[in-house]
């Protein structure tokens, strides 16, 4: 197997799936948050919020990028302070990661959203009366009903994760072993003569990859759906 | 044992003002749609809060606006029976039922969860999930959770509106027998008059969020301006004890020492039960009645006879086994010169009093 990737393009790989899975896990506990205020409460500004956590779905990936980069980059407002504490995210993996949860937040957060809205509130009402303070609902009742669409966010975040370039390229370049995903390294390969054969390689990794991750979350949901009772 | 609400709340074009005081047993709030009871019990729950509201249980005040005191719902110690059940589906029955007494640990338990089972008989549907049970057996489950929640009151929005007839009779029986069983004080929304008749021992009704009548069933039933649901509805209670069957299918009752028959019961004999006698189903005579077929003859003293613009008249006698409402027309009551203060027999058919109007007391 490792004969018929090489080095540069296991590279890769495992570099996307280091991004997409940290990017994924790093996304969900605020996305759970954003989309639970978004269905379940009514705030003053809650439009703006709605449309910030939308704006990298429309916005060109390479505007993202940029913004990324001015916010989050050596001399950025965040980036320069956090420098101060020893986190870096400009022109590293974890920049890519934090480009590619980013890009991959509207996706997550519509999916949660739609499944929170679909539970009833009263099943919640009566979780209350039943003497379950606000966390033990959410975790006891919320959490559990959702969990089905949670999942399937996840999964969505995760291939959006995986294939992120736009934003990525911009806010963090494509340096090899550091940056370079998978997208980035097909680009990079169609650049190079002769690199059309590991640029396909890449491509059929990919699908692979996407392909299993909606299979699996389509295997998961069914099982928890089953388990919910909810079909 | 007892509870005292007062609730103040302005809606667009809704006003409620409700306030009353209840005794223990079973209050029912009783009133049509949009007379606000489901609002009242609500604010008792804490999942709404009016703009105005003193809500004592017990001696624990859960609501006091005027002294910017308001308890949370999880701190209320429930037990709410909806009217949808809201079971959570992604439990089994036994994690339902279990899912308040875990949290209730300092409290005393109204009843083992042994015993709730077996109260209920729901044994066997333990290990299943909501979606896998029937109407009637969901509803019996959300009481089971409701009273395993350790509570001090019992609240129930229409539990049975959305039961077909024979589910309603089959969940009926656990309210009286959560009333007879338990010192719980327990709030029951309704707009079923066979459910007060057969359910309460306070009536509070309610007319466009404003408290219409407040006392005891039997008191505010037979009370001949009470028409609530129209004249059609109209029907006192009547306390009776079941003294023999008769191999002839009929069941003798004695209500106050006044004999009633009625087609067999199944309740055994020394069972208090209480009849609904509607008040369409009785005839008026101001001779003892001769060579009639009717079984239940009871004499008595005509209290008052009311109109309204129709041509019917309620007329309420009291007799020995109690007072009971006849609905004759004007016509009627003027031939036989029915007025306050005179004597007349009232006949009832005893297969007029319908099974569903039959309770345990």
């Amino acid at each position: 197997m490792s004969g018929w990737l090489g080095p540069q393009e296991w590279a890769a790989v495992g570099l996307s799936l280091k991004v997409a899975f940290w990017a994924m896990m790093g996304a969900v506990v605020p996305g759970v948050f954003v989309a639970y205020a978004l269905a379940r409460w009514e705030f003053f500004g809650k439009q703006f919020v709605n449309v910030l956590v939308h704006l990298p779905l429309v916005l060109p990936p390479v505007a993202t990028g940029y913004l990324l980069l001015v916010t989050f980059g050596t001399q950025g407002v965040v980036g320069s302070a956090l420098k101060e504490i020893g986190v870096v995210f400009a022109f590293r993996w974890t920049g890519a990661a934090l480009a590619a949860a980013v890009m991959a937040f509207p996706l997550l957060v519509r999916s949660i959203r739609l499944s929170i809205e679909a539970i009833d509130p009263k099943l919640e009402q009566a979780a209350a009366t039943l003497g379950a303070t606000r966390m033990r609902v959410f975790f006891t009742v919320t959490l559990p009903l959702m969990l089905p669409g949670l999942l399937a966010g996840m999964v969505l975040a995760f291939a959006k994760a995986m294939g992120e370039f736009g934003a990525t390229i911009t806010f963090v370049s494509n340096i090899p072993g550091q940056t370079r995903t998978l997208p980035s390294a097909i680009y990079a390969f169609l650049q190079v003569p002769g690199g059309e054969a590991a640029a396909m390689r890449l491509v059929v990794v990919s699908i692979i990859v996407a392909a299993g991750a909606l299979i699996l979350s389509e295997v998961l949901a069914r099982r928890i759906a089953a388990k919910v009772g909810q079909s | 044992m007892s509870v005292a609400v007062h609730i103040r709340q302005g809606f667009q074009g809704f006003d409620l003002d409700v306030s009353f005081e209840a005794a223990a047993g079973l209050t029912v709030l009783f009133g049509s749609s949009g007379s606000g009871k489901t609002s009242v019990i609500n604010a008792v729950a804490g999942l709404s809060r009016p703009a105005q509201s003193r809500i004592v249980v017990n001696g624990e005040v859960l609501s006091d606006s005027a002294a910017g005191r308001w308890v949370p719902p999880h701190q209320r110690s429930l037990g709410y029976v909806f009217q949808e059940g809201r079971l959570f589906p992604h439990m089994t029955v036994r994690n339902n039922l279990l899912y308040g007494n875990g949290l209730a640990k300092g409290r005393a338990e109204v009843a083992s969860f042994d015993q709730v089972v077996e109260i209920l008989g729901i044994g066997s549907l333990l290990e299943r999930r909501p979606a896998e049970l029937s109407g009637g057996e969901k509803q019996r489950v959300a009481i089971g959770r409701a009273l395993l929640a350790r509570p001090k009151l019992i609240l129930a929005d229409e539990p049975l509106a959305a039961l077909d007839e024979p589910r309603k009779a089959e969940i009926l029986p656990y309210f009286e027998r959560l009333r007879d069983e338990f010192s719980l004080p327990i709030l029951y929304v309704t707009h079923s008059i066979a459910e007060v008749a057969r359910l309460a021992t306070t009536v509070v009704a309610l007319k466009d969020g404003k408290v219409d009548r407040v006392g005891p069933a039997a008191e505010v039933l037979s009370d001949p301006s009470f028409t609530p649901m129209g004249p059609r509805a109209v029907g006192a209670v009547l306390d009776a004890k079941v003294v023999m069957h008769h191999e002839d299918g009929l069941t003798e009752l004695s209500a106050n020492g006044v004999a009633l028959m009625l087609p067999q019961l199944s309740h055994a004999i020394g069972d208090q039960v209480r009849v609904r006698v509607a008040a369409h189903d009785v005839i008026l005579s101001r001779e003892a009645p001769k060579g009639l077929s009717a079984l239940n003859i009871v004499a008595g003293r005509v209290q008052s006879v009311r109109s309204g613009g129709g041509p019917g008249a309620i007329v309420s006698v009291d007799t020995k086994a109690g007072r009971i409402l006849a609905r004759i027309t004007r016509r009627s009551a003027a031939a036989l010169a029915l007025e306050e203060g005179v004597t007349c027999y009232a006949v009832m058919k005893s297969v007029s009093v319908a099974p569903q109007d039959i309770g345990t007391r």
